[in-house]
């Protein structure tokens, strides 16, 4: 059914991407930015929250079954999902800030795909051994000692990949209850297929296809190429310092034909992605620096300066070519487009802190009904009904008040009570942390216009108190 | 497929070129990653699988039916019966409770009522509309005036025996005698009826007419609305002197009332319905804002 794989071949085979081990300033930042990253991921479920005893006491918690979003103190409700399009809104124009400023860093550091495919590399390591027994082992034929080596690889890597499934779903319920029902399987099946999801995709995405999501199906760096300018900071080989590439031997008879670059290949080696970063900046590159890192330990055995390979902007590039200094990678960051983002993007934190901050405990909102739109009382009055919700968010019941403004004359009463008990306000209880529907019916001298505006008040007559108004609308005959 | 003649290999990359151009901007016919071809292949699998699995292809006269047996239709019909158990013991449960007890037991009476909702818009808006605002001859639901009664036994009592339901001993009957077209009254005693009725509403002022019509009324037609025209629930008779008109409360309509009579009609639903779903119409009716809370009052609609 296939084509054999060569040159006619309509499909590409992969070449199989075996990363030296390396040490280095970014490696060690690569190090903790996973260590974070992996600890905010697997840890933050377990983080408790005293929110008295109507809500969760889960820091963060996302319940879809009561529509609610918790993170700390904060408390979102599905009305406020404006909240979420704002931390969206961010996490946007935080990456277009990063990109601009320094590249691919988040793919390079941050990215879950980055950060599983480096775990996952780190447990072949320790399993294969480092890249020329990765190579080995990978051309030797199959025999038990492959087998049990691949097997060990691929069982710790699907324990990774379980753990990392299985830690989704206690973003979603309540941490400890979940696990113990999970082990004794009284966890809902919708828990157990995101697991087992969630487990296949990290297993083949973090241990076979690796680079390839990166190259081929992820979009972020098509977008990339869009925000980087000369002004980003790129990983980038300084060509008229390196070239032309020769042994430490060949230099030395030939000072002024050789560059600094003797060709070890190192950089090649390190690289997760498999490219050679001395062909110049490409998509492939997802700006990791440990070819910075790997070349910069040859350069000091070779006792040649660092930095042959560094973080450089395209204009620093040119410059540095044209023979200026290069210039600290502090100054590159500062720049109007890189500060246009940042001020965007406090600006939008900012708004949203105030709005979190201004919010209203308790709110009020009607719907007229509009079948029959009003109704003539046999006293002659004009009677319209409205669904009004109040709505309490606060993680205790809370007694409020109902009634009208503008509306002379107004008798309200629900569809729990008669028009017998009528009254000009009407009090009800909102449960904690939900809304109360109310259907009220405003009874209301026929006299007065067709159409008269008024507004529903809601007062809470609890010690905290506070309140909403909303306006509506009374219509006659 | 590459014929090697005007196939041109890219310098830079080693790759061939597709072989147009736009620009002198080229295309390099670099070829897919494997996994994309694994992918695809595997889409095709699926698809077989699929349409061996289930109902998939149209013939002349039938389809094919899927190995699995499944379709859209044995699926609704599977929920259809999942939500009838599911109600099941709801609807028991409002059957069993009378329908004065049912406002004590507010979870109960909220189901009834929203249950009643649907089923108002299955049976009922024919006559009396989608938001039960009724039509000439047709009663407003949402008001508060009731001919028979607004408290929940009487609704229910309404529903379950209707209006002149021929053959049917329960049924609520109204007779109002056609004053004119039998001869009972002369057309100018009707009409002086009529002037009474419209002074008694508040809608004309008071006039020779008016004052004849008085008497006439007193003598014809209080027995059954009362003295003052209150009208009495006990005989479905209405209350003349409030705000609200089944038919129309201009001189013209109330004189072909009195002429002709009216003769409205409801069906008896417990006939069609079962106990539970009457039940929960009348908890929907009532709660449409003009229900009345006491039972004892019921009929009490005769005032002197
Ligand atoms: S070329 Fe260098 S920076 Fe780019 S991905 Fe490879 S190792 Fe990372
Ligand atoms: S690691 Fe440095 S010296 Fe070695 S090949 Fe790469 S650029 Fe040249």
């Amino acid at each position: 059914m296939l084509m054999p794989a060569g040159s006619g071949d309509l499909y590409e085979k992969r070449k199989g991407v075996y990363p030296k081990a390396i040490d280095g300033f970014y490696r060690r930042l690569k190090w903790a930015i996973m260590a974070v990253t992996l600890a905010i991921y697997w840890g933050t479920p377990w983080i408790r929250w005293d929110r008295g005893p109507y809500a969760p006491d889960q820091a963060v918690l996302v319940d879809l079954a009561h529509r609610r979003f918790y993170m700390f103190a904060i408390e979102i409700w599905p009305h406020e999902f404006y909240y979420v399009a704002g931390l969206l809104i961010m996490a946007g124009i935080g990456l277009f800030l990063v990109t601009s400023a320094v590249g691919r860093a988040w793919c390079g550091y941050a990215c879950p795909q980055t950060v599983w495919t480096d775990l996952f590399q780190h447990v072949e390591r320790f399993i294969d051994g480092d890249r020329n027994a990765q190579i080995k082992l990978a051309k030797a034929p199959w025999s038990v000692a492959k087998l049990t080596r691949r097997l060990a690889k691929w069982s710790l890597w699907l324990a990774i990949a379980f753990a990392t499934g299985g830690a989704w779903i206690f973003y979603f319920a309540d941490a400890p209850t979940l696990q113990s029902a999970f082990w004794t399987g009284h966890a809902a099946p919708v828990a157990y297929a995101t697991v087992a999801v969630l487990t296949a995709t990290t297993f083949l995405l973090g241990g076979f296809l690796r680079e390839q999501v990166c190259i081929y199906m992820c979009p972020w760096p098509r977008i990339q190429t869009a925000m980087l300018d000369e002004k980003s900071l790129v990983v980038t080989y300084k060509d008229w310092r390196g070239e032309q590439r020769g042994s430490v031997k060949k230099a030395q008879a030939n000072p002024d034909l050789f560059g600094d670059c003797i060709d070890c290949n190192q950089c090649v080696a390190v690289c997760p992605t498999g490219i050679d970063i001395r062909e110049g900046p490409q998509v492939g590159c997802i700006t990791c620096a440990l070819c910075i890192d790997a070349c910069d330990r040859v350069m000091e055995q070779v006792g040649r300066p660092r930095g042959l390979i560094d973080y450089c902007t395209q204009e620093d590039a040119e410059a540095e070519k044209q023979g200026a200094a290069p210039r600290p990678v502090l100054k590159t960051l500062l720049r109007p487009r890189t500060l246009a983002y940042a001020a965007v993007w406090t600006s939008i934190g900012a708004a949203m802190l105030f709005a979190l901050g201004a919010r209203t405990r308790i709110d009020i909102a009607a719907q007229q009904d509009r079948n029959p739109i009003f109704v003539r009382l046999s006293d002659g009055a004009i009677r319209n009904a409205y669904m009004v919700k109040v709505r309490n968010m606060e993680a205790r019941p809370r007694p409020v008040t109902v009634g009208v403004e503008g509306l002379p004359g107004a008798m309200l009463w629900t569809d729990a009570g008669t028009r017998e008990q009528a009254a000009p306000t009407v009090t009800a209880t909102v449960p904690a942390d939900s809304v109360a529907k109310l259907r009220l019916f405003i009874a209301a001298p026929a006299q007065g216009s067709a159409r008269q505006d008024f507004a529903f008040t809601v007062r809470a007559t609890d010690r905290e108190g506070g309140g909403d108004h909303e306006p509506a609308r009374f219509e006659r005959p | 497929m590459a014929d090697g003649q005007d196939k041109k290999i890219d310098a830079a990359t080693g790759t061939e070129l597709k072989g147009h151009e736009w620009d002198g901007i080229a295309e390099l016919d670099t070829p897919l990653p494997r996994w994309w071809l694994w992918t695809f292949y595997a889409t095709i699998l699926f698809a077989i699988g699929y349409v061996i699995a289930y109902p998939a292809i149209p013939m002349l006269h039938d389809y094919t039916r899927g190995a699995l047996g499944w379709s859209s239709r044995g699926a609704l019909d599977r929920e259809l019966a999942d939500r009838e158990a599911q109600v099941a013991p709801l609807r028991r449960a409002i059957a069993a409770t009378a329908i004065t007890d049912l406002p004590a037991r507010p979870q109960l009476m909220q189901a009834a009522v929203e249950g009643g909702r649907a089923a108002f818009k299955v049976h009922c808006v024919q006559c009396h509309g989608s938001g039960a605002a009724g039509a000439k001859g047709y009663p407003n639901l949402n008001d508060d005036d009731w001919l028979w009664g607004g408290d929940l036994a009487t609704i229910e009592q309404t529903i379950t025996d209707g209006v002149r339901n021929p053959n049917h001993d329960a049924t609520r009957m109204s007779i109002m005698p056609a004053f004119g077209r039998d001869q009972l009254l002369t057309a100018a005693q009707v009409n002086d009826v009529v002037a009474h009725v419209r002074v008694i509403s508040r809608q004309d002022k008071a006039s020779a007419a008016a004052q004849r019509g008085a008497t006439l009324f007193a003598d014809n037609c209080a027995v059954c609305h009362g003295p003052a025209g209150k009208g009495n629930r006990a005989l479905g008779a209405p209350n003349l002197t409030d705000g609200i008109w089944l038919y129309g409360g201009d001189a013209q309509t109330i004189h072909e009332t009195v002429w002709n009579s009216r003769q409205g009609v409801m069906p008896r639903w417990d006939d069609k319905l079962d106990k539970a779903t009457i039940r929960m119409l009348a908890a929907y009716v009532h709660s449409l804002g003009g229900g009345e809370a006491a039972v004892a009052e019921a009929g009490n609609g005769a005032q002197p």
